[in-house]
């Protein structure tokens, strides 16, 4: 990419994230619930609510606070939480390391279910595990990943026992443990998304097959094989590397809820509690964190998607 | 005109579709022979099966849902009920093949030098810099300016025009004796199609290839070809020399073939 794509790519990215924080801020103002209530509980008098809404800031104009927060989080500083009294960045990046684990073993799943699979099911189109494919395709397409991490805790925690349900090993412990009990999550997020990419996959192949460039790839005495692997693969990733970009961004997010049913104290388990007791302190950084890793993850994208694609390298 | 060794031999060459429910033959007793050097042309309209004829001699007929009986005889070997390992071994390397639509018969991810070098690496033991000089020689070959700068491009960089010389370097690159242009200027405005047919011409007389040229276009075949088979609905109606199928039709589609041509052409 040139130096003025580049401006061009960081001045966008900027804008999404400001956009992002401002819509959380303001919905945060305007739902129901209270701060200062949720940390000095129900029964506190107006009074004290009152004065700890005081002394929080919270009763300074809106944009007034959003301006306060945009300037030190530029500057790096994102707030001390309000129910953990630890600061913000220091918890992020204590879990950022558990989701980010997840995420990249989901995604390598993904990619290794799917690429084999796909080939093998396009190449014996029609055959016997063709269909197989397509019907197992068919199932887990349907099941969202927290009713499958569900399945995936009765079959191999309950019956086959191969990992604890719920005893989660953290990573500065034991690393290996840690990625071991973190292999089932990331099988659950992964099932649906692999079979989605083997969907798209082996209708891509399928596809690129009856296009005039493999007969004349062919015609030069190539056998199937290199045909397939040296002219039909490339073509037929291009639309799965978007899908692929699209699904990381979503696994990335989606862990959100699979670390929920696993019992993983990750990030998506801290911005669910700091939700609830309305501690935006932490649900803003985690949210601008999010925003910015999928911005990150398409840029990536782009990047990969120039280089298989020789078509897109010249538009820019 | 001098002997010349007999290249390819096509007897009884039937193809019959399977893949409805009642079968359909579209190509009947395809009878043809090749000699070393010589340009053929083969006529009829879109439908006649003159296609299926070209691509079940360059071996390129899916194997399933169709049947196909006769032989294609290509230096003794029969082309058409041999091993698929013993066809490959003459794609590419005896018979080149360059079809009608240039803008996708290149691979549209692959360098052009990447492409026009295959046949080289698939069928010979060349290096690398050996490859690159015969990609650089057949480009120039097909009157290409500035190959240096083509082997990097990408076809979409490219005009139809320049396409489908690098698709006839392409299919010349290891010296084939028998090169298949199916349709190769239907898809090229007239300027193009006339330097096409021209530098198909200059190739035939250098390198001593013979050219089945398959067109749908009588005038264009005319200033080809020495021989022509005209085929109508999968049978051939006529065959024989130009200028005696030109002066003295015997058939009355051919008849009517030649009065389509534009009268200021005929001559």
């Amino acid at each position: 990419m040139r130096g003025k794509t580049i401006l061009k790519k960081t001045v966008s990215t900027i804008i999404t994230l400001l956009v992002v924080s401002f819509l959380v801020f303001l919905s945060f103002s305007v739902i129901p619930g209270d701060p200062a209530v949720s940390q000095l509980g129900t029964n506190a008098t107006p009074e004290r609510v009152e004065a700890l809404r005081e002394e929080m800031g919270l009763n300074r104009p809106f944009f007034l606070r959003f301006g306060e927060w945009l300037l030190s989080f530029a500057g790096g500083d994102m707030g001390i939480s309000y129910s953990y009294k630890i600061p913000v960045k220091e918890m992020i990046l204590d879990k950022l390391p558990i989701t980010f684990t997840m995420t990249v073993m989901a995604f390598i799943l993904v990619v290794i279910i799917s690429v084999p699979v796909g080939i093998y099911a396009a190449k014996h189109q029609g055959g016997r595990t063709d269909r197989a494919v397509i019907t197992i395709n068919q199932v887990f397409m349907a099941v969202p990943p927290f009713f499958a991490g569900i399945l995936i805790t009765v079959l191999f925690g309950v019956v086959l026992k191969l990992f604890t349900p719920g005893g989660y090993v953290s990573y500065t412990k034991n690393f290996w443990g840690f990625v071991g009990y973190l292999f089932f999550p990331a099988l659950a997020i992964a099932l649906p998304k692999a079979a989605m990419t083997v969907k798209l996959l082996r209708s891509s192949l399928l596809e690129q097959a009856e296009l005039d460039y493999t007969r004349t790839a062919y015609s030069r005495g190539n056998t199937t094989r290199d045909v397939l692997y040296r002219h039909v693969l490339q073509n037929a990733m291009i639309p799965v590397i978007t899908f692929l970009g699209m699904a990381l961004a979503d696994i990335f997010t989606g862990s959100i809820i699979i670390e929920q049913v696993f019992n993983i104290p990750g990030l998506g388990r801290i911005l669910l509690t700091s939700i609830s007791n309305r501690d935006y302190p932490v649900v803003m950084a985690i949210i601008v964190c999010l925003a910015f890793a999928v911005i990150v993850i398409n840029l990536l994208v782009d990047v990969i998607y120039r280089f298989a694609d020789p078509r897109i390298r010249n538009e820019d | 005109m001098e002997e010349k060794e007999i290249i390819l031999k096509v007897q009884d060459l039937n193809i019959e579709f399977h893949d409805h429910l009642i079968p359909e033959t579209v190509v009947y007793d395809f009878n043809l022979t090749l000699k070393a050097g010589e340009i053929v042309g083969l006529v009829g309209e879109s439908g006649s099966g003159k296609s299926m004829s070209a691509l079940a001699v360059a071996g390129l007929l899916r194997r399933h849902d169709m049947k196909k009986t006769g032989q294609i005889l290509f230096d003794g070997v029969d082309l058409l009920n041999c091993d698929r390992k013993v066809l490959r071994k003459f794609q590419g390397k005896e018979i080149g093949m360059v079809f009608q639509e240039p803008m996708t018969s290149l691979n549209p991810v692959k360098k052009i030098g990447w492409q026009v070098e295959e046949s080289l690496r698939i069928h010979t033991q060349l290096n690398k810099e050996e490859r690159y000089r015969r990609v650089i020689e057949a480009l120039e070959n097909v009157e290409l300016q500035d190959p240096e700068r083509i082997v990097r491009q990408y076809p979409h960089e490219l005009s139809g025009g320049m396409r489908q010389r690098v698709m006839i370097a392409a299919a010349m690159i290891c010296k084939p004796r028998l090169l298949i242009a199916d349709e190769p200027t239907t898809a090229l405005d007239v300027t193009i199609q006339a330097q096409i047919v021209k530098l198909l011409k200059r190739l035939n007389r250098e390198e001593g290839t013979a050219v089945l040229f398959i067109s749908h276009d009588l005038s264009l075949v005319k200033r080809l070809c020495s021989r022509i088979l005209v085929m109508k609905s999968g049978y051939v109606v006529e065959s024989g020399e130009t200028q005696q199928i030109f002066y003295h039709p015997g058939d009355a589609y051919t008849k009517k073939l030649i009065e389509a041509i534009p009268a200021y052409e005929k001559r």
